[in-house]
């Protein structure tokens, strides 16, 4: 299909610069002859559907379908795309990156044929998104440019919105017919106009369309679009993107036309576009921006056409879309010669053309025949259905005369426009203010123009024979066999569209006369100036980004972390209490006082409260105070029956300090200073206090009225009923964590893996402060005593000693810790922090230096083949057909040790213990090596030589 | 027994949030460790409390009403690990804050 072969010749795109036009013309071509070949099977009235199925529960398929309509904006898309491309190859400067303007043209082509081509109506609002992208890019193709760079996001924010519009009216679309399909939407007659979110749907439908085809008062971004280079103005803004919107409204015509809803908006925004756009036209100095207006004031035509729902008024539209891309396409291309041969495009400048370049000028003049309407062209013809339809006898005496009023005024501005284009370029004398003489465009660069215009031409004068079948097989794929009669022949007799035809003919001239001898040089519209729809877009746009958004965070944001602290915990807590205080209940009195437990507890809640108390200024205190209160926690874990919880929280506990005994040393020292507390920190203080209290006794409460309570049925019977069955241990938590829950595990020693790398990374590169850089004191009073003799060395020897020949044993003792896991209490965790354990010991007996000169553990090492052990055992239950980290267990006979549990799990456990050792030692020593370092201070000038202690650094 | 624990919760919990509030990265740190003391035993306490009922099987026709609830243990065995690598981290970004920042305020800034 067309489309594919267009993204196959887009990929191919990028790596043929030089190329790129012969590859970009080569497609276009091909696909214009492919598109040619399938007339004869379009015009046999059935459409051609090609369907891939990708989600189809959902609905969501890739359905390419082509029928008529399609047909003819598929013919439009890659002629007008092959004749842009021979026309872009003399237009384009050499300096421009060419390859990528091809390439997105290329992209343009595919997805705006991908957009009539759907079949499915999510895919086209797809496809709908990706022509606003492309285009996006192929504006601000000049990237350099700071107008490009506006028009482009302009125009993306617009059309974009259109398109989320589109999306939602889409799935709207889908919900009320039941399918997403094309065929099955276009089949489904008055059910979408029928149902209760018709008006919704059909705000969202025509939002999309207006954005899209730039109609009022989303009209604002075309002109600004024009930043763009003008072969993509020629084929994006006549032929393809802005019909994009009227195509979308053909398209749904038959479905969602027939309601006084759609006739009012649809009509009437159109006809404000189209009076507008004419008027605002004649008031242009740069001829883009005049042929841009002008493109307006087409598409509110067409929209108007469309909006009046009589299937004549839809043919004329659709005859007419046709035309405008013929002859509009042609003037975007003399704009470009102009420009290109006489370096400006402001129509003050420019004069007396005629003698230069008569070829040029001939066929542009005939061009703007067809755009005022001129007979014998094609544009007289669509304008000529367009007046009958306007003219047509309607009950509403104010749409009555409204609507053909309405076009006459119109018709008459943009004869004006148009003899302003012809006469104000190629008339007069000679230009005067321009650089360089005028001369005709190599032959190449007028043909494209030239072959659009001699379409024009034929259209015009023999219409049933060039364009009557193509218009038949269109108007019928959305009219359905009740298509009416019409007649496409030049002339009618003496009728009242004619009549409006002459009177538009001459109260153009009569308006451009006047125009001309006062308003010449006015550029904009009079009286509208001020309300231009662009300056009332920015000003939106850099209040909705800068100054709402400012005061937005100014209002509810901070950057401070305390006050963010305590607005979520006291949300934490009103959430809570919302929901605890009425199913709080009557709380039993305490059933029986254990002793023990509470002067443990008095223990640890002094404790705590003492470290709370203390943290400010002693922070060792505060530190061997919440050590305490670990205890007491540990304590109560063993109460409790949790002894794997005790022993891992004792563990855990010697690491914490351990760690926070080697950070400690690069705090600021910190003194009371008592006289300087203000109320307000007072205050504070005691606000803080009032939270954490409340805090508390909710905690206290909440956990007390748990407690109170009969545990209802979980999950935990299950584990305690299978453990030894199917996960071979007696220890269920241990059996829960490397087998049940093994992927929790698997998780979290991911983790703490990370972790320890974090925290090696952070520290490799760590800046202490200026106050903290130097050595502690101590030891520096300690160094300074006696001389040469390091009196450290001779702190503690008998217990390093000690601790020394501990090393074994402690090493030891963590396997054994390790194997028993399964059946009691033990386990990875609880043998890896045993481990490290062991080399912190050696650390306090033997030094930073010595330990690491002897050290042979990479720590690194030991993360990652834990990991990988944990990671296979899985793998291994996988292979072997069951679920991911699935255990198998066996119980074998070692000599002396005796019987134990052989379960896969062990590997697993294994992994994590070898991971946390890893974690754990790469931690401590990352930070206990910082005292050894000489680390530079932060915002010192260079980094220092480090010696000889690469291994660590 | 259900009261002592209750209260210990409620202890830990104040004092932990109330150090949370203070603007020290040192206060912080022992603040996070004391709400997660707090935390581990509420978890534990919602497996409800018992003595001399460890989770350790005795053989393979075990009684399962005569053993404590697992899962909270084994949630909260979790917790503490991940609790552990979690001060690690903060303490060394408190480190290295310290060293960027010149001072030990949370905002990197005194006010």
């Amino acid at each position: 299909m067309p489309f594919l072969a267009c993204v196959l010749a887009y990929a191919l795109q990028g790596r043929l610069a030089s190329g790129a036009v012969y590859v970009t013309g080569g497609v276009a071509a091909l696909l214009f002859l492919v598109t040619l070949l399938l007339f004869p099977q379009v015009s046999a009235g059935d459409a051609l559907v090609y369907r891939i199925e990708w989600i189809p529960q959902l609905g969501l398929n890739l359905t390419l379908r082509m029928d008529g309509l399609a047909w003819l904006f598929c013919v439009l898309i890659t002629l007008i795309g092959l004749l842009v491309v021979l026309y872009a190859r003399y237009y384009m400067s050499p300096k421009d990156p060419v390859a990528r303007f091809y390439a997105l043209l290329l992209a343009f082509m595919g997805a705006m044929l991908g957009l009539v081509l759907s079949g499915n109506i999510i895919q086209l609002a797809v496809f709908w998104e990706l022509t606003s992208l492309v285009s996006f890019l192929l504006i601000g193709y000049w990237y350099h440019r700071g107008d490009a760079r506006d028009g482009a996001r302009m125009a993306l924010i617009v059309t974009g919105m259109g398109g989320l519009a589109l999306f939602v009216a889409m799935l709207l679309i889908g919900h009320i017919v039941g399918s997403y399909e094309l065929d099955d939407v276009l089949a489904s007659g008055s059910t979408l106009v029928d149902s209760p979110l018709y008006p919704v749907t059909l705000i969202l439908f025509l939002l999309a369309a207006f954005t899209k085809s730039a109609q009022f008062p989303f009209q604002f971004w075309l002109p600004n679009a024009m930043t763009a280079p003008t072969p993509v103005s020629a084929y994006l803004h006549s032929a393809t993107m802005v019909k994009a919107g009227v195509f979308l409204l053909t398209r749904f015509w038959p479905v969602m036309s027939d309601s006084e809803l759609w006739f009012a908006i649809v009509t009437y925004t159109g006809l404000a576009t189209l009076i507008f756009g004419a008027a605002a036209a004649l008031f242009q100095r740069d001829l883009k921006g005049l042929l841009a207006y002008s493109t307006i004031s087409h598409l509110g035509l067409i929209t108007t056409l469309l909006g009046m729902g009589t299937p004549l008024a839809a043919v004329a539209a659709i005859f007419h879309i046709a035309n405008h891309a013929t002859f509009k396409a042609s003037l975007f291309m003399v704009v470009g010669i102009i420009d290109h041969e006489t370096g400006t495009r402001d129509v003050r400048k420019l004069s007396g053309l005629w003698r230069f370049m008569p070829f040029t000028a001939t066929f542009a003049i005939i061009a703007c025949g067809a755009m005022a309407g001129v007979p014998l062209l094609n544009g007289f013809l669509s304008k000529e259905m367009f007046f009958t339809e306007t003219a047509e006898f309607h009950p509403d005496i104010f749409v009555n005369y409204s609507l053909p009023i309405g076009a006459t005024i119109a018709g008459m501005l943009s004869v004006a426009y148009s003899i302003k284009f012809v006469h104000g370029v190629f008339f007069g004398p000679p230009p005067t203010e321009l650089d360089r003489v005028p001369h005709e465009p190599p032959a190449l660069m007028r043909r494209p123009m030239e072959l659009l215009v001699v379409v024009c031409l034929a259209v015009g004068i023999i219409p049933g024979i060039t364009i009557g079948p193509f218009l038949a097989a269109a108007v019928q794929s959305v009219l359905g066999p009740d298509t009416p009669y019409y007649s496409l022949s030049v002339w009618h007799g003496f009728n009242w569209p004619l009549l409006m035809s002459l009177l538009a003919m001459l109260g153009g001239v009569v308006i451009y006369v006047p125009y001309y001898r006062r308003f010449r040089d006015v550029d904009g519209l009079p009286l509208l100036t001020r309300f231009r729809g662009q300056r009332i877009f920015e000003r939106l746009l850099l209040n909705a980004t800068n100054k709402w958004a400012r005061s937005f965070i100014e209002l509810f944001g901070t950057q401070r972390l305390q006050p963010q602290i305590f607005i979520v915990v006291l949300l934490a807590l009103a959430a809570g209490v919302a929901a605890g205080w009425a199913r709080m209940g009557n709380l039993p009195l305490p059933e029986s006082f254990d002793p023990v437990l509470g002067l443990v507890w008095l223990v640890g809640g002094i404790s705590a409260i003492a470290a709370a108390q203390q943290a400010k200024f002693h922070r060792l205190a505060a530190m061997i105070l919440m050590g305490g209160a670990g205890l007491a926690t540990c304590i109560t874990f063993a109460w409790l029956s949790a002894p794997d919880l005790a022993l891992t929280q004792l563990l855990a506990e010697i690491a914490t300090t351990v760690l926070i005994l080697l950070g400690l040393r690069w705090l600021p020292k910190r003194l009371p200073v008592p006289e300087d507390l203000t109320l307000k920190m007072r205050l504070r203080r005691l606000r803080d206090v009032g939270l954490a209290v409340l805090v508390g006794l909710g905690a206290a409460l909440l956990s007390y009225a748990v407690m109170t309570r009969d545990a209802p049925l979980g999950i935990s019977e299950f584990f305690l009923a299978n453990a030894y069955k199917e996960g071979g241990g007696t220890n269920v938590v241990n059996v829960m964590l490397v087998d049940f829950r093994g992927f929790d595990t698997m998780g979290e020693i991911t983790v703490l893996g990370v972790v320890a790398l974090t925290v090696f990374g952070l520290l490799r590169r760590f800046r202490p402060a200026v106050d903290s850089a130097e050595r502690p004191e101590q030891q520096r009073l300690l160094d300074g005593s006696a001389d040469g003799q390091r009196v450290a060395d001779d702190f503690l020897r008998i217990p390093s000693l000690i601790m020394s020949w501990l090393f074994p044993v402690v090493i030891l003792i963590a396997i054994y810790m390790l194997l028993r896991g399964h059946d009691l209490p033990g386990g990875g965790f609880i043998a890896g922090i045993i481990m490290s354990l062991a080399f912190i010991l050696q650390y306090m007996a033997r030094g930073t230096r010595w330990v690491e000169e002897r050290l042979r553990v990479l720590p690194v090492l030991w993360i990652g083949w834990g990991l990988l052990l944990a990671m296979l055992t899985g793998l291994g239950a996988m292979a072997l057909g069951a679920p991911f980290l699935t255990s198998a267990f066996a119980y074998a006979e070692i000599p002396l040790i005796g019987k134990i549990p052989l379960a896969t799990a062990l590997l697993f456990d294994l992994g994590v213990f070898a991971l946390v050792v890893g974690a754990t030692v790469l931690m401590l020593i990352a930070l206990a090596h910082q005292s050894i370092r000489r680390p530079k201070p932060a915002g010192s000038a260079k980094p220092r030589e480090r010696e000889g202690l690469a291994k660590w650094n | 027994m259900e009261l002592i624990l209750a209260a210990a919760i409620g202890v830990l919990a104040a004092s932990g949030v109330y150090l949370i509030l203070r603007p020290r990265t040192f206060q912080v740190i022992i603040g996070l460790s004391l709400i997660s003391y707090a935390v581990n035993l509420f978890i534990l306490a919602m497996g409800r409390l018992r003595m001399d009922a460890a989770p350790i099987l005795d053989g393979a026709n075990a009684n399962p009403a005569d053993y404590v609830d697992p899962v909270p243990q084994a949630l909260v065995l979790t917790a503490i690990v991940i609790g552990f690598a979690m001060t690690a981290l903060f303490l060394v970004v408190l480190l290295a804050a310290r060293g960027l920042t010149g001072n030990d305020h949370v905002d990197g800034k005194l006010d």
